[in-house]
């Protein structure tokens, strides 16, 4: 089996008094896309943040490429080439397309900004994705609609030449034709030789573009399987119960916490 | 890290349906315009507005309104209003406030001119402290926001009553400093030359005018998204019209008695807001502070997720807020020729947060230039001069410009609604 590009291992979270994730074992391999799928609450969009950095982790390694990473903010995480589309989408209403997908990563000539090959490189990526659905590059992001929105926010992992993107649920809010756009994109990111990881409530969805699915229940993964070996009743019940036949977490609470 | 190398850029779908490069036309450009005006992107157009109303009233109210001698008055009232609401529009963006602005500025011209009596400082040495006095105030505020998370609004208040301190304790109360550095003070009462100002003037228009059109040259012949040509000509028009018309207008002898004497040229001041104006405008617009500091205030999250620092972003924000004030504390003791332990205190600082929003600030954050402070100062300003000559009792003042500020917070609460409705 091929090296993860991306790995997390034994994580534990806190928050306060509350224990969110247990020993989370988490893996993203490269030209895959990994659902991430679990109850509300379930401590799916946490596991993001803490990849993403903006969460630190209690205990437990993070491994890029197979080496352990020190990683301590955002832009650790970007700068190793992992990209996250949040559940909240994390635009900034008051700029347009260009100036979101540049934040923080603005091109400068001397100290003024570049703003031309900015937009330049933007039209550029829209253009690669097919993007149809955008007016504008200097549309402001507040004008758009939800799939665009995402697919503003899918369209800044590839222009950044991203290995690793992150989804949390990107077609949550979205109708047919714009979960279908946005679908569509996740499984070219992953042809593109990226790993991607999927979050999503929507089985169909899952069972679609995902190569393997990573299920958390309460904390702790379930099960992490190939889409093959399982069916969608085997994972609504790792989703609802911990268990499925011979997958899922041991029902002694003792075994179930090591 | 590179950027989108790798990706092949096929011709077959390299143009996403009806990506618009350009308002093809004057009429597209107007139509694009008044969208987003009824999207509830109004600008500085309300202040424009309300400018020209209140020109109108006067002039036609009192004879001596219109003279070059009360125009050249207005623009030197202005100033400090205006430098002091430009500072505070950078707290504004981030959809913070600073109630202790003008007090902080009362501070500083007070350190200023005690420095200069007492120890006989140089004005440009004096002038340093008391801009570093006003930013390490703003350095303090800051710090206290983002690091305790108190709510700027009370932090500012707790500055607002106990910087009025510093000038009490240093002046005494009802004593006055003398404020009459002939540098500093002739910020106020002194003019430049009139072939001086002409010059200037004239690289004013012919810059603006070159940037203008080879930012045009470039962005067209890039296929970037640019603004019709003709368009560009009516800016350039109407800048060289302000600008030129101005400029002759403070170049005529004003004196009150003309016979007599002489006063002509543009004040001195006039060229320090605008250099303010020209250097705060390159920072927000074409500077990645400016762009961070835009982020923060649109979506603070969001900043912080694409790795920007939230926190010294705030904080140079205050220290911008601050250091303005004391330039605009500054400007006020160069009109009053004297510092005073009320300076910086009352109405200044409500005055100054009133320019910004009438301007065309937001007050929810993310959205304002330092062209609306410039603006809206101006129709701040105008309501006094107005009313002074009219010779109308002080309460008026009061009355009409809580209105005006009242009215300017309704368009921007208004426009703010629309923008979310129309998502513009
Ligand atoms: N900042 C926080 N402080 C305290 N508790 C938190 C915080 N963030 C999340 N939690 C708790 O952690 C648990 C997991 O939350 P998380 O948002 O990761 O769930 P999720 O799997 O993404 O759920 P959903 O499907 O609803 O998005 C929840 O019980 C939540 O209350
Ligand atoms: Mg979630």
């Amino acid at each position: 089996m091929t090296q993860p590009l991306l790995e997390l291992r034994g994580v534990n979270k806190s928050f306060g008094v509350v224990h969110v994730l247990h020993d989370v074992d988490f893996a993203v391999y490269p030209g895959q896309v990994t659902a991430l799928v679990g109850d509300n609450g379930a401590g799916k969009s946490t596991l993001v943040k803490i990849i993403a950095g903006i969460y630190g982790r209690d205990t437990g390694d993070y491994l890029f490429d197979g080496e352990q990473v020190n990683v301590h903010g955002p832009r650790d995480v970007a700068d190793l080439g992992v990209e996250v589309v949040y559940q909240d989408l994390a635009l900034c209403d008051n700029l347009d397309i260009v100036e979101n997908m540049f934040l923080g990563r603005e091109l400068r000539s001397g100290i003024v900004l570049d703003d031309n090959a900015m937009e330049e490189k933007a039209r550029e990526t829209l253009a690669s994705l097919s993007v149809r659905t955008v007016k504008s590059v200097r549309q402001s992001v507040a004008s758009l609609s939800g799939g665009q929105r995402q697919t503003v926010a899918i369209a800044k992992a590839v222009l950044w030449n991203s290995k690793v993107v992150l989804l949390d649920e990107p077609t949550a809010a979205l109708g047919v034709a714009q979960t279908r756009q946005v679908l569509d994109l996740v499984r070219r990111l992953a042809d593109r030789g990226l790993g991607v990881v999927l979050i999503s409530h929507n089985m169909t969805d899952v069972l679609e573009v995902a190569d393997r699915i990573t299920a958390l229940y309460l904390g702790r993964v379930a099960a992490d399987v190939f889409k093959e070996d399982v069916n969608q009743t085997q994972i609504v019940e790792l989703i609802t119960t911990g268990r499925s036949g011979e997958l899922g977490i041991a029902e002694n609470p003792a075994t179930a916490t090591v | 890290m590179t950027v989108g190398s790798d990706i092949p850029a096929k011709t077959a779908d390299s143009d996403f349906a009806n990506d618009n490069r350009q308002a093809a036309t004057i009429g597209d450009a107007a139509r694009d315009y008044l969208n987003r005006l009824r999207g509830g992107d109004m600008g500085s157009l309300p202040a424009i507005l309300g400018l020209v109303v209140l020109f109108g009233v006067f002039t036609t109210l009192h004879d001596r309104f219109l003279t070059t001698y009360n125009m050249a008055n207005l623009v030197i009232q202005a100033s400090s209003i205006i430098v002091l609401a430009m500072g505070i529009v950078f707290v504004l963006l981030l959809g913070e406030i600073d109630l202790s602005a003008g007090v902080a500025g009362g501070a500083s011209a007070t350190i200023i001119a005690l420095v200069m009596i007492d120890y006989d400082w140089p004005w440009w040495a004096a002038t340093i402290a008391g801009i570093a006095a006003g930013a390490v105030i703003g350095f303090v505020i800051g710090s206290l926001v983002s690091f305790l998370g108190i709510p700027s609004f009370v932090v500012t208040l707790a500055f607002f009553l106990a910087l009025q301190a510093v000038p009490l304790k240093l002046i005494g109360s009802g004593g006055s400093l003398r404020f009459d550095d002939s540098v500093l003070r002739g910020l106020s009462i002194k003019n430049i030359p009139v072939t001086a100002g002409w010059i200037a003037a004239g690289l004013i228009v012919v810059g603006f005018a070159a940037l203008s059109l080879w930012r045009y040259r470039s962005r067209s012949a890039r296929g970037l998204v640019h603004q019709p040509l003709a368009l560009v000509v009516i800016q350039i028009v109407v800048l060289a019209a302000i600008v030129l018309g101005l400029t002759a207008l403070l170049s005529a002898n004003r004196a009150p008695n003309p016979n007599l004497f002489e006063i002509s040229g543009i004040p001195r001041v006039l060229p320090v807001v605008i250099a303010l104006l020209l250097f705060w405008t390159f920072v927000l617009t074409r500077t990645r502070f400016g762009r961070h500091l835009y982020a923060v205030g649109g979506n603070a999250e969001a900043a912080r997720r694409a790795g920007i620092n939230v926190t010294r972003i705030k904080i140079s924000a205050f220290m911008i807020c601050t250091g303005m004030a004391a330039i605009s504390g500054l400007l006020s003791a160069s009109y009053t020729g004297k510092v005073s332990p009320g300076s910086g205190g009352g109405n200044v600082l409500l005055y100054a947060v009133a320019a910004a929003v009438i301007g065309g600030t937001s007050l929810f954050g993310g959205r304002g230039r330092a062209m609306d402070a410039v603006i809206g100062g101006l129709v701040i300003a105008t309501i006094p001069n107005g009313l002074g000559l009219l010779n109308q009792a002080a309460y008026i003042n009061f009355v009409v410009t809580g209105g005006v500020l009242l009215l300017a917070a309704s368009v921007d609460a208004i426009s703010r609604r629309r923008r979310s409705a129309a998502g513009v």
